[in-house]
């Protein structure tokens, strides 16, 4: 590929390294504007105008939120019960069994439910906003928008941002549900304890800080997600195979940004 | 409504381009662009590929910002706008874009209509009736309710003329009708272009690298060379000017470079070979 009389190769990947580098933070650059250009629309959009409409953020809403439920049930479920698992295995070492409530309960509602909902939905909504943002660039349709005199920032992203905004959250509380119960069911049986005793003794842990230590990561989420898919979606170049390569990239950027947020949060919140 | 005090005088340009000069990158695209177009007429930008046709069509529309030069629509220069001052003046310009352009997850009826759910108060009845009017001026009557991907090529086009001129503008951009197209369906696009600017008394710019159509619908024509405006004038002049290269397009001849030997050795040693 290089041609012939360019820099050595060494030079060259740092040329590479350093181009690299200004993409990234162009697009940091590109998601900070969106997320204050959206915040701007919903407060000034109808002084300007352009008023953001609520049906596409329930749309929007229907099919982050409701369409994944029976997946993110699933996988809280199955997350549940395999903590549950690894939590006696290790207690009984200990003889400390009926413990694992704690670790259930802690490890669920502060860490599992969020990462796993948020990595679910940056895989199925995440990707999905990068595709159809990526489709629409190629053929015209964010011209088009814009030379009808309509703002796709406040036509496109914000109704997605407010939608992943209100629904990750939601989904959030319903992963503990399903994960709690479903944990509970599985430990009673196991330990030959009642699924009664077990929710008494969750409710009596749990605190409501727990909760919403994994309810805030979850928006943190669900800002990244909507971002991460239209800054990736917007940078598509090429046809079909460009689609193809924004939306592979919006799900690795997505699940990487989420799992590096997480991270940060807890060491922030919880030390 | 903002103050558009040329508006009225019927002869004054209502399109106006003065030595507009465009980058892309760092590549100069158009190298100072000048003309005018007038109300009522049917403007045609004729040009191969890579003539910078589609640039100065963004440049019109306000998508891109030009390096140096002036833009004037209806009166007022959009090259320094601010982007709401754009959307304003924007509801007065049409634009159907090459591929169409339509919503794929709206109908056809909810795309015509769009610009008006945007932009009025109008009741929804009232919004369906216009649409169902568009959609009678391009011949698309019934079709409302399917989605742009049932719809075939020269279709989604007519749709798209539809959502174009469903505020009624007093600019229509038109990129490309033609291309794509059987000469067939291609020829009644023309037709209806013709159509829309005698009855509506549009201002319409079509640009385009087909020459029957350009000739067909033309008032007058802007031919765009390599970022360069060769001639603007009516069919007539365009056919009969003495100019090579408007000859060559006309001709569809291929224009060879002339081959400057030092270049060439320079290509082919590979100095150089980055640049190109």
């Amino acid at each position: 590929m290089a041609p012939p009389g360019s820099p050595s190769p060494s030079l060259r990947a740092l040329e590479d390294l350093g181009r690299a580098t200004l993409r990234a933070i162009a697009s940091l650059g590109f998601g900070a504007q969106l997320l204050l250009d959206s915040i701007a629309w919903i407060a000034l959009g109808r002084r300007r105008g352009q008023a953001v409409h609520a049906a596409p953020v329930f749309s929007e809403m229907m099919q982050i939120g409701v369409r994944a439920l029976p997946i993110v049930s699933l996988l809280a479920a199955t997350v549940g019960v395999m903590l549950s698992i690894q939590g006696i295995y290790q207690l009984r070492r200990f003889g400390a069994e009926d413990q694992v409530v704690i670790g259930v309960a802690f490890g669920m509602t502060r860490e599992f439910a969020p990462l796993i909902t948020g990595i679910l939905v940056a895989g199925r909504s995440g990707s999905a906003l990068a595709a159809r943002l990526a489709t629409m660039t190629i053929s015209q349709e964010v011209d088009a928008l814009r030379v009808m005199g309509i703002n796709p920032v406040r036509f496109l992203v914000v109704p997605s941002l407010l939608a992943m905004l209100l629904v990750l959250p939601a989904l959030v509380v319903w992963a503990d549900l399903v994960s709690l119960l479903v944990a509970g069911a599985y430990v009673s049986s196991e330990l030959g304890m009642t699924l009664q005793a077990f929710v008494l003794q969750t409710l009596d842990l749990l605190t409501a800080a727990d909760v919403m230590h994994g309810v805030w990561k979850s928006l943190f989420f669900a800002v990244l997600v909507a971002l991460i898919g239209i800054v990736d979606g917007a940078a598509v170049s090429g046809g079909a195979e460009g689609v193809g390569r924004v939306t592979t990239n919006s799900v690795v950027h997505g699940i990487t940004a989420i799992v590096l947020t997480d991270m940060l949060f807890v060491f922030a919140t919880t030390r | 409504m903002h103050p558009t005090p040329r508006d009225s005088e019927p002869s004054a340009p209502v399109i106006e381009v003065q030595g507009l000069v465009a980058h892309y990158g760092e590549r100069e695209i158009l190298h100072g662009v000048s003309f005018a177009a007038l109300r009522g007429e049917i403007m045609v930008v004729m040009g191969g590929s890579g003539s910078g046709k589609s640039t100065l069509l963004r440049h019109l529309l306000g998508l891109e910002r030009p390096t140096s030069g002036s833009i004037r629509l209806l009166g007022q220069e959009i090259t320094q706008m601010s982007e709401l001052e754009l959307y304003e003046l924007s509801r007065r310009i049409g634009v159907a874009f090459q591929g169409g352009a339509l919503f794929s997850s709206m109908s056809v009826g909810e795309n015509v209509m769009l610009p008006l759910r945007e932009h009025t108060r109008l009741d929804r009845e009232t919004m369906r009736i216009m649409m169902r009017l568009k959609l009678e001026v391009v011949n698309l009557a019934g079709f409302e309710h399917l989605m742009p991907a049932e719809l075939s090529g020269g279709m989604v086009k007519r749709a798209a003329f539809a959502r174009a001129i469903i505020m009624d503008p007093a600019i229509l951009f038109c990129d490309e009708p033609s291309a794509g197209l059987d000469p067939v369906v291609s020829s009644a696009l023309d037709e209806l272009i013709l159509r829309l600017r005698d009855a509506l008394g549009t201002t319409i710019v079509v640009v385009t690298h087909e020459l029957e159509s350009a000739f067909r619908i033309a008032d007058r024509i802007t031919v765009l060379d390599r970022g360069e405006i060769l001639v603007v004038g009516s069919v007539a002049q365009v056919r009969e000017s003495p100019n090579p290269r408007i000859q060559n397009l006309l001709h569809r001849r291929f224009e060879e470079e002339e081959i400057d030997a030092d270049a060439y050795l320079a290509r082919l040693t590979g100095e150089g070979a980055r640049r190109a």
